[in-house]
């Protein structure tokens, strides 16, 4: 076909509802866990969704991996729109999307040798024979920094750092082109962490693989992300290159995260963070701007109209006064 | 006189003939209205220092010590009734999780009036109506809006970072001189996490209270902190005032832990880190710690443990300290260097 190259992920005004009981004789109540979130990502970027717990992201990788079918908006994978795709063409996408989880002492099967749990994702798609299938997962192996001899290991016998690189690897078995890693070094001590977030960027240089990398840790997401989504009860507030994002965010909430993010070189400077209280319950989420309850830029017109992404000077910003928070100075970081 | 003096703390777990070391003859001590950083990855006896201190580390855990006094008393010749009086009291602590902390079973006012009645004030342990009154005024003292309503509130009513302001108020129904929170703000999203902070450094601040915090999160140190002791598989490995200690440390672990945070590698395509992981109780160097991970390391570190020395109130363990530039000083150029390559092969 003549038409350019289809994204390899194209997301719009993705929405994911969820209907919660609240007990005898309340009734039920409706949580928008994801309330109309659109991007896009093409092969080998990383894209970054940041934001507090109850802020959608984990449910946005539970619809991207298609283990949740979503309420409303479409989602396209390599081109093809899953919610309308039918069973087997879903079948055939699920391996373009792979999944590495924050936890790996719980994402990994504690009665399953490593080899074995490596070897499970071919075995489903059943594509090779025995031989080829053992081949591949010694040089899966080695590509992620496991010896040989941990072949024949139960995960219980590793440590965090490399159990996570077995769930890396595992991951990558299937050869896909979109892995969705959800706080995948939220679990690691500091200097594990540097390990594995280089070998996340060894794979994607080496891989061509696209990452949506799912972290409340904006000093990682710094270093490992191209593009940067950071989002609010359900809603993305902003979206933007990552270096235009960290040089002037246009959001007051990405700017209060960048403000209560704590910093080697931040001194004492407790006066300078602005945002007050805490996120609001998702069962009651306030009307207009989701952030309008703890904005120090709130204004009457950020209580009754939500505002919409749009561009404002190198950022897309979802702010009714985007112009002005981009005069005032950056927080310090 | 410091107001909690520790020397030669060690905690060990296992059986006699195989102990795992959790905590290796540690010194310890914190001035009243002093902030101390704790700090060091999982396993290295942060959180395990903190039990021994409060008499929590059960069988078959053993503890000895050669000096261990709060506020003037010898805490291991207490009394169980006087470590009860004192715990919760003077000597107060909270955890990671606070939803874990606290009894789901009862409110918030049961709780705070609990303490109250264990370690408030004459008039508070008399009548509900002064418990009343000063759990109220706890609350508001660690920033709760709605007070009143949330006395009323069960734990599961309450999010992360109100659970953990109520742990911090029932903390402080004792008016403790020294508080030792354990990764109080880990389990918390980021802005609350730099409102809990706040709170506690300004309650310090205020009560000339003492604070202990225990993370694993330099930067969480580095901005409340005024001292810092880095742990290292049991052992304090570095100690000295901030920002002083971050910004020439001399301990190759320390500076190590400095440079794999992605902070410090803004601009570059690689994060520094460090090889190799932390040693467990079967592959405990026998003298040097960090030897097998160390890019310093010399044949010298791997047969003499180094003594945990310096002045100033700056002390390294480590046969060559580094200097202002980094580099490892002493004699190491001349040293002998390691027998076979001391890392192995894991990115």
């Amino acid at each position: 076909m003549s038409e350019p190259v289809a994204p390899l992920l194209a997301v719009q005004g993705l929405a994911r509802h969820y209907v919660v009981s609240r007990g005898f004789l309340r009734g039920k109540a409706v949580v928008r866990a994801l309330d109309g979130v659109s991007f896009t990502l093409t092969a080998g970027r990383t894209l970054a969704v940041v934001g507090e717990s109850g802020c959608g992201k984990s449910t946005l990788a539970r619809a991207v991996t298609m283990i949740e079918s979503p309420t409303a908006g479409t989602l396209a994978v390599a081109g093809i729109d899953v919610a309308r795709a039918d069973r087997r063409a879903r079948r055939r996408l699920r391996p373009l999307v792979q999944m590495v989880f924050q936890n790996p002492y719980a994402s990994l099967n504690p009665r399953k040798k490593v080899g074995a749990l490596l070897e499970e994702p071919l075995v489903i798609q059943g594509t090779h024979d025995a031989a080829a299938r053992r081949e591949r997962v010694h040089a899966m192996m080695a590509r992620v920094g496991l010896r040989p001899e941990h072949h024949e290991r139960y995960p219980h016998m590793f440590s965090g750092g490399q159990r996570q690189r077995v769930a890396i690897a595992r991951a990558l078995m299937s050869e896909p082109r979109l892995v969705v890693a959800d706080e995948p070094v939220s679990a690691l001590d500091v200097s594990i962490q540097a390990q594995v977030l280089n070998l996340l960027m060894d794979l994607r240089d080496q891989l061509g693989v696209a990452y949506l990398f799912i972290s409340h840790n904006l000093d990682v997401v710094r270093q490992i992300a191209d593009d940067v989504l950071v989002m609010y009860l359900g809603h993305g507030v902003e979206h933007a290159p990552r270096d235009a994002l960290f040089a002037r965010p246009g959001h007051p909430y990405t700017r209060a995260l960048l403000a209560a993010t704590p910093s080697l070189h931040g001194g004492r400077r407790r006066a300078a963070r602005a945002v007050r209280g805490e996120p609001p319950s998702p069962l009651a989420p306030p009307g207009g701007c989701p952030f309008h309850t703890r904005c120090p830029y709130v204004v009457e017109r950020c209580t009754v109209e939500r505002p919409l992404l749009r561009p404002v000077g190198g950022t897309v910003v979802a702010c009714h006064r985007a112009e002005d928070v981009l005069a005032d100075p950056m927080p310090v970081h | 006189m410091a107001l909690l003096e520790i020397r030669g703390l060690t905690v060990s777990f296992g059986t006699s003939r195989t102990p795992l070391i959790a905590v290796d003859h540690l010194d310890f001590a914190i001035d009243a209205g002093e902030i101390v950083g704790l700090v060091g990855e999982s396993g290295s006896g942060k959180s395990v220092t903190a039990l021994a201190v409060l008499g929590l580390v059960d069988f078959p855990g053993k503890v000895t010590c050669t000096q261990l006094t709060f506020d003037g008393r010898e805490l291991p010749a207490l009394s169980a009734a006087g470590r009860r009086a004192m715990l919760g009291g003077k000597l107060a602590m909270i955890f990671q999780d606070p939803l874990a902390s606290l009894d789901p079973c009862y409110t918030v006012e049961y709780q705070l009036g609990e303490a109250l009645r264990l370690h408030g004030g004459t008039a508070e342990r008399r009548s509900a109506k002064a418990r009343r009154a000063r759990a109220l005024e706890l609350l508001r003292q660690v920033e709760i809006p709605d007070a009143p309503a949330r006395l009323r509130a069960y734990p599961h009513q309450l999010s992360g970072g109100m659970a953990q302001r109520v742990m911090i108020a029932i903390a402080l129904a004792g008016q403790p001189r020294l508080l030792i929170a354990d990764e109080p703000t880990t389990a918390l999203d980021v802005t609350v996490q730099a409102q809990v902070l706040d709170l506690l450094v300004r309650l310090a601040e205020e009560r000339g209270m003492a604070l202990v915090l225990i993370t694993h999160d330099l930067a969480v140190v580095a901005e409340t902190a005024h001292r810092v002791v880095v742990m290292y598989a049991g052992q304090a490995v570095e100690s000295g005032p901030l920002p002083a200690l971050f910004d020439a440390p001399r301990h190759p672990y320390t500076k190590a832990l400095l440079e794999a945070l992605p902070e410090h590698n803004r601009g570059r395509a690689r994060l520094q880190a460090i090889p190799g992981v932390v040693p467990g109780a079967r592959d405990r160097p026998p003298a040097c710690l960090l030897a097998p991970r160390c890019p310093f390391a010399r044949a010298r570190c791997t047969v003499e443990a180094p003594p945990f020395t310096g002045a100033e109130g700056r002390r390294a363990r480590c046969h060559f300290p580094l200097d202002a530039s980094g580099r490892p000083g002493n004699d190491w150029a001349t040293a002998a260097p390691l027998p076979v390559p001391a890392a192995e092969g894991v990115r």
